[in-house]
C-alpha cells in the first residue's frame, strides 16, 4: 500500500513508477486525495498492463492496481 | 550568477496552467453590466486574446494582461517567459505591442537580486520587442508572480480575432505542443536538462516574426495557444467562427520527450481542466489517449495557430519556414455540419 495522500501531482504518480520499476508487484492499493492523481496513475498503470479499480470515500481515492 | 532561489518550489501552479478554466470565467463574468460602445471592436464576450478599441479610422488600441507563478526557477528566465508569454496576445491581434506596465508580487523573503533578476527578464524581452515598459506595480504575496500589462496597436480593418476562421482555410501552428507536461515532469526532476532548454528556448521565443509573417497574407483568424491548449484555443476558434476545425495530428509536433513523460501519466492538471472543457466537443477519431492528452496541455507562451486562406497557405507557410522553423501545417477549417467541432485525424 502506497499512501500518497497530502502530496501534489506529479509526485504520487512517481512514487506509484518507483514502486512498479523495483519490484513489480502483481497487485498495488495506493491511496490519493485528488482526482489529477487518479488519472494520472490509472494512465500510467494501465500503460504497464494492470488493471485499475478506484474506490472513493471521505474525499480519497483508492487505486487498486492487479496484473 | 550562482542564485540558491528555485522559484517553482514557491509556485503552486506552474505558469498558464494557473489559469482559471474557461467554463468557469463565462459563468463568473456573464451576468456583468458592461457598456456598449461601437468602437469596441474586440471585447470579453469574443473570448479573444486581447481587446480592442478603435481610436481613429485607422488607429486601434490593442490591450491585454497576463501574469503567473514561476514556471521556471530561474528568476531572469521567469521574468523573461512571462513577458514573453503577455506580449504573445497583442501579435495574436495582428497587433504592434508598444507600451508595458510591469505586475509583480513577491514574497518578502525573496532576494533583492532574484526580484531583480525576474524584472531584467522582463524588460530585455520588452526591448527585444520594441517595448517601452513605463512602470508598473509590486505587492507583497506569499507566492511570486510577474507579468506585463501590454499596450499595441493595429489597423482597426486588420485586426485577426479568433473568430474569423472561414471554411476551406488552413490551420498552421507556429510552435511545437508539450511545454506543460515538461515543466511538471521538472518539478520532480523528470524532464531532461536537454528538454527543458528546449522549452525555455520555446517559452522565451516571441510570437513577433510569426506576427510579421502573417499580417502579409490573407490571414482570417489567429489566436495564440497558452492555458486553454491547443484544442481549447482551437474548440474557441472553431466555435466563434461557426465552423468545424480537422486536426491531423501526425502533422503537428509533440515534442518527443513530453509524449514519454504523457505515457508516464506525468500530466498537469490544467490538462484535465482543458479536457473538461473541450471534450464535448472533439471528437478524437482513433487517437492515441496520451497525444490527446498533449492536445489538451496548458502551454506558456505558446506558438500561433493561424487560420489562412487556402491560396495564401504555400507562400505563408513557406515564409514561416524561414523565419519560425517550428512552423507546422496541422489542420484545416471546414464548413460546420453540427454535432463535433473538432476532429481528431
Amino acid at each position: 500500500m502506497i499512501d500518497a495522500r497530502g502530496m501534489s501531482c506529479p509526485i504520487p504518480v512517481v512514487m506509484v513508477q518507483k514502486e512498479v520499476k523495483k519490484n513489480a508487484p502483481a497487485e498495488l492499493q495506493v491511496q490519493v486525495d485528488s482526482m489529477v492523481c487518479v488519472e494520472n496513475i490509472t494512465r500510467y498503470a494501465r500503460l504497464q498492463g494492470y488493471e485499475v479499480s478506484v474506490a472513493e470515500g471521505g474525499g480519497d481515492y483508492t487505486l487498486t492496481l492487479k496484473k | 550568477m550562482e542564485n540558491e532561489v528555485k522559484l517553482t518550489k514557491l509556485a503552486n501552479c506552474a505558469g498558464c496552467g494557473a489559469k482559471v478554466g474557461a467554463g468557469v470565467l463565462a459563468q463568473l463574468l456573464g451576468d456583468l453590466k458592461v457598456l456598449r460602445d461601437p468602437n469596441l471592436l474586440v471585447g470579453f464576450d469574443k473570448s479573444d486574446d486581447a481587446s480592442v478599441y478603435k481610436v481613429t479610422d485607422d488607429l486601434a488600441l490593442v490591450q491585454t494582461v497576463d501574469f503567473f507563478p514561476p514556471i521556471a526557477d530561474d528568476p531572469y528566465t521567469f521574468g523573461a517567459i512571462a513577458a514573453t508569454n503577455a506580449l504573445s496576445d497583442v501579435y495574436a491581434m495582428g497587433g504592434e505591442p508598444k507600451l508595458a506596465l510591469n505586475i509583480m508580487a513577491v514574497p518578502a523573503g525573496l532576494p533583492k537580486e532574484a526580484v531583480h533578476e525576474i524584472l531584467r527578464g522582463g524588460y530585455e524581452k520588452a526591448y527585444e520587442a520594441g517595448v517601452i515598459i513605463t512602470g508598473g506595480h509590486s505587492i507583497l504575496d506569499e507566492e511570486p508572480k510577474y507579468g506585463l500589462a501590454v499596450t499595441g496597436f493595429v489597423h482597426p480593418d486588420r485586426v485577426l480575432t479568433n473568430s474569423g476562421a472561414k471554411p476551406g482555410d488552413v490551420l498552421l501552428l507556429t510552435k511545437p505542443l508539450g511545454i506543460g507536461i515538461l515543466t511538471t515532469a521538472a518539478k520532480v526532476e523528470m524532464a531532461s536538462a536537454e528538454a527543458m532548454a528546449l522549452a525555455t528556448q520555446l517559452m522565451t521565443t516571441l510570437n513577433r516574426a510569426g506576427r510579421d509573417a502573417m499580417v502579409k497574407y490573407r490571414v482570417h483568424a489567429c489566436t495564440d495557444v497558452t492555458g486553454f491548449a491547443l484544442l481549447g484555443h482551437a474548440c474557441e476558434m472553431a466555435q466563434g467562427s461557426d465552423t468545424e476545425i480537422h486536426l491531423h495530428v501526425d502533422d503537428i509536433d509533440l515534442i518527443g520527450e513530453a509524449l514519454e513523460l504523457a505515457r508516464m501519466g506525468l500530466l498537469p492538471e490544467g490538462m484535465y481542466r482543458n479536457r473538461s472543457f473541450a471534450e464535448p466537443h472533439v471528437d478524437p477519431g482513433t487517437v492515441e489517449l496520451a497525444k490527446q492528452d498533449m492536445l489538451y496541455d496548458p502551454q506558456t507562451a505558446g506558438g500561433l495557430l493561424i487560420a489562412v486562406d487556402p491560396a495564401d497557405a504555400d507562400a505563408l507557410f513557406a515564409e514561416l519556414q524561414e523565419t519560425v522553423p517550428s512552423a507546422q501545417r496541422i489542420g484545416t477549417v471546414e464548413a460546420y455540419r453540427g454535432g463535433k467541432r473538432i476532429f481528431l485525424h
